[in-house]
C-alpha cells in the first residue's frame, strides 16, 4: 500500500505532538507561523507552546533560554526568516553557547529553495545550506520527503545540540515508500551507476531520480545519493560510495558556487583525494522575480528536470573512466 | 555572605580598586563601563538579592544572573573570585595566555551563564529562562544587567514585549544607565527619552535609583524581587561611566579612553 504524501512539517509536527504527551520537557516555539498539526499542539499543550510573534530574533533567544532550563525546544518559522533574520542570535545563543552548555534547540525552517513558488525571493531560500553549515556544533538536516522528515524527529530528541531542519513548503511525492531511510550515516544510496553519481539534497533528489531514470532508458546508468545530513554524514562511508565514480554531480535548490552542497563536495573530494570531476547544479547567484510553476522557475535558472537531464547526459558521456 | 550596610560599601570600594588594578595589568579590558556597574553587582551578590552557589555554579536552585553587558563587567572578576568561584590568583592573569579571564567575559568563566560579548542578547535569553522557570514551577528569578546603549539593539524590545505578554514577574532587567555608548552620549546618538516611562508604558514595573548608592540598589532589588504581580521588573540605575576616575568619569569617549598607568597607581595609592 502506498503512503499518502504529507507536508514535511505536518509529518514532523505530528511526531512532536505525540511525544509532547509523553515527554513534558518538550517545548514548542514559533514566530507566528502555523500548520494544521500546530493547531493540535496549541490546543493540547498551551503551557509548552509560545508564539513570540513576528520576531525571529526573540524566537531564537527565548528558545535558547528554555533549552538552558532543560527543555528540548522546537522552534518553527519560515526558512529564510528563521535562518537569516536572526543569524547572530543563532550564532551567539545557539552555536557558540552550545559549545559550553548542553542545549537542545531544533530550528524547523519551512520553505527550502523555491518551495514558496509565487511568494518571490524574500520567502524563497537559496542561502540556508551555506549559512547553517558554516556554524560549528550545528546539524543541518535536509529531507526529500515527509517520511525522512518524520524520521529526523528521533535524532532531534536523542541528540542534544542545535539543529536546523530545512523543510519543503509543498507536499512532495513519497520517496521512501517501504521504509524510512537509515539516518545514522547521513545519506542513502538509491542507485548505483557506471561512471557518474548524482548527489542531491531536498527537493532536488526528485529531479535527480527522474534524470537517472530517463538516462537509464537511454542506456546510461548514473548513481543517485540522497545526502540529507549536510553536517555530520559519515565521511568514510561517503568516500566508499563515491570512490568508484569518475564524475560527481551536486544538485541543490540553492545558490551555485556560494558555499552550499557544491562547495561541501568540492572540499570533500579534495580532502579525501577522490579522483573525480564535478558538475554543480544550483541556482546561478542572482535573485529572480519571475512567476511560474516551480518547474518553470527551475528551468529558467538551470536546475529544472530538462536542464539537469541535458547537463548530466553531457557530463557523463564526456567522462572516460 | 556579607550583608551589613558598612560591608556593602566597603565591598564596593574594594571591587572598584580591584577593577582598576586588573585594568592596570590588562589595559585591553573595558574600564569605564566596568566601573559604572560595580554597585549593581555588589548589591546583587553581597546584598542578599541573588541566590547562588560558588561550589556548584549551575546549581538548579540558583537565581540566574545574565550579564548582558559582558564587556562592562570586569568588576565581576574580583567578585567571583572573592566568592570562591575561582582562585583569587587568577585575577593576576587577566588577558594572559592560558587564562579563562578574557578582555570580554565568556561563559567558560564559572559564574557566567551566557555569551555576552555581542550586545543585546542577554535579555532575550533571560526571558526564555524566566518562562522556562515559570513552566517548571520553579521560584527562581532571572536578573539581567544591561547597558542603556545596548538597549539600542531592537531584539531587546522584542523581549520586553514578550515578557509583558507572558507576565514574567520573575524577570528583572537592571539597566546600568551610564548614558554613554562608544561614541558619545546615548541622548545624542539615539535617545531613549525617559527610559523609565518608556518601559512602564510597555507594561513593566519600573524603579529608578542612584546607581552608585549600593544600599538604594539593594533595597530596590529586594523590593522588586518580592513583588509577584505579573509584571516584569526593570530597575534603572543612574550611573556614571568611569565612576571615580578623573578624566574618565562621564567623559563622552570614556569607552575607548584608557587612563594612564600612573593615574591608576596614584588612585590606588590614595584609596589604600
Amino acid at each position: 500500500m502506498s503512503i499518502k504524501p504529507l507536508a514535511m512539517r505536518d509529518a514532523f509536527l505530528e511526531r512532536i505532538w505525540r511525544e509532547m504527551a509523553e515527554d513534558n520537557k518538550i517545548f514548542f516555539t514559533c514566530a507566528d507561523f502555523g500548520s494544521p498539526v500546530l493547531d493540535k499542539i496549541r490546543a493540547d499543550f498551551p503551557d509548552r507552546f509560545v508564539n513570540v510573534g513576528i520576531a525571529e530574533q526573540n524566537l531564537i533567544n527565548v528558545s535558547a533560554g528554555l533549552a538552558l532550563e532543560g527543555y528540548t525546544v522546537f522552534a518553527y518559522a519560515i526558512a529564510p526568516f528563521i535562518t537569516m533574520r536572526c543569524y547572530e542570535q543563532i550564532r551567539v545563543s545557539l552555536a557558540l553557547l552550545s559549545e559550553v552548555r548542553p542545549m537542545n534547540v531544533n530550528l524547523i525552517g519551512v520553505g527550502a529553495g523555491y518551495s514558496y513558488v509565487v511568494s518571490g525571493p524574500t520567502h524563497q531560500c537559496y542561502e540556508d545550506i551555506t549559512l547553517m553549515r558554516a556554524l560549528p556544533n550545528f546539524q543541518v538536516l535536509s529531507p526529500a520527503d515527509h517520511v525522512t522528515a518524520a524520521k529526523f524527529f528521533d535524532a532531534c530528541v536523542d541528540t542534544c545540540g542545535p539543529k536546523y531542519l530545512r523543510f519543503d513548503a509543498q507536499v512532495l511525492p513519497v520517496i521512501y515508500e517501504n521504509e524510512a531511510p537509515n539516518t545514522s550515516k547521513g545519506f542513502h544510496v538509491h542507485k548505483r551507476g557506471d561512471n557518474t553519481c548524482l548527489i542531491a539534497t531536498g527537493y532536488m533528489l526528485h529531479t535527480a531520480l527522474k534524470a537517472a531514470e530517463a538516462l537509464a532508458d537511454e542506456g546510461l546508468q548514473v548513481g543517485v545519493v540522497d545526502l540529507f545530513d549536510l553536517a555530520r554524514f559519515s565521511a568514510d562511508e561517503l568516500y566508499d560510495t563515491l570512490k568508484p565514480y569518475a564524475g560527481i554531480v551536486s544538485l541543490e535548490e540553492g545558490f551555485r558556487g556560494r558555499g552550499g552542497l557544491d562547495s561541501m563536495l568540492f572540499e570533500f573530494i579534495a580532502r579525501r583525494n577522490l579522483d573525480a570531476k564535478m558538475l554543480n547544479v544550483g541556482v546561478e547567484g542572482a535573485y529572480h522575480f519571475e512567476l511560474g510553476t516551480r518547474t518553470e522557475l527551475h528551468e529558467k535558472v538551470g536546475i529544472g528536470p530538462q536542464a539537469v537531464l541535458n547537463s548530466v547526459r553531457a557530463f557523463a558521456t564526456s567522462l572516460s573512466k | 555572605m556579607t550583608n551589613s550596610p558598612m560591608d556593602l560599601r566597603v565591598k564596593a570600594d574594594w571591587v572598584w580598586r580591584e577593577t582598576l588594578a586588573i585594568h592596570r595589568r590588562a589595559p585591553e579590558t573595558r574600564l569605564a563601563s566596568s566601573l559604572s556597574s560595580i554597585e549593581i553587582f555588589v548589591a546583587l551578590y553581597y546584598g542578599g538579592v541573588l541566590r547562588f552557589n560558588p561550589s556548584n555554579p549551575r546549581d538548579e536552585s540558583r537565581d540566574r544572573c545574565i550579564i548582558s553587558k559582558g564587556h562592562g563587567s570586569i568588576c565581576m572578576y574580583p567578585i567571583l573570585a572573592d566568592l570562591g568561584y575561582f582562585p583569587m590568583d587568577e585575577l593576576q592573569h587577566v588577558c594572559e595566555s592560558g587564562s579563562f579571564l578574557g578582555g570580554i567575559p565568556d561563559p567558560v568563566i564559572p559564574g557566567y551563564e551566557t555569551v555576552n560579548g555581542s550586545l543585546g542578547h542577554g535579555l532575550g535569553v533571560a526571558t526564555g529562562m524566566a518562562l522556562g522557570l515559570k513552566r517548571k514551577a520553579s521560584n527562581q528569578s532571572v536578573f539581567v544587567v544591561a547597558g542603556d546603549g545596548e538597549l539600542h539593539e531592537g531584539a531587546n524590545w522584542e523581549a520586553i514585549m514578550f515578557a509583558t505578554q507572558y507576565k514574567l514577574d520573575n524577570l528583572h532587567l537592571i539597566v546600568d544607565n551610564n548614558s554613554i555608548s562608544m561614541l558619545g552620549y546615548t541622548d545624542d546618538i539615539v535617545s531613549h527619552g525617559d527610559l523609565g516611562t518608556r518601559l512602564s508604558s510597555f507594561g513593566w514595573d519600573c524603579l529608578e535609583v542612584q546607581g552608585h548608592d549600593v544600599f538604594a540598589v539593594q533595597a530596590a532589588l529586594q523590593q522588586q524581587k518580592t513583588k509577584l504581580d505579573g509584571k516584569p521588573k526593570a530597575l534603572i540605575a543612574k550611573t556614571l561611566k568611569g565612576h571615580g576616575v578623573p578624566g574618565l568619569e562621564n567623559a563622552p569617549l570614556s569607552h575607548i579612553i584608557n587612563p594612564k598607568p600612573e593615574l591608576i597607581d596614584s588612585l590606588l595609592e590614595k584609596t589604600k
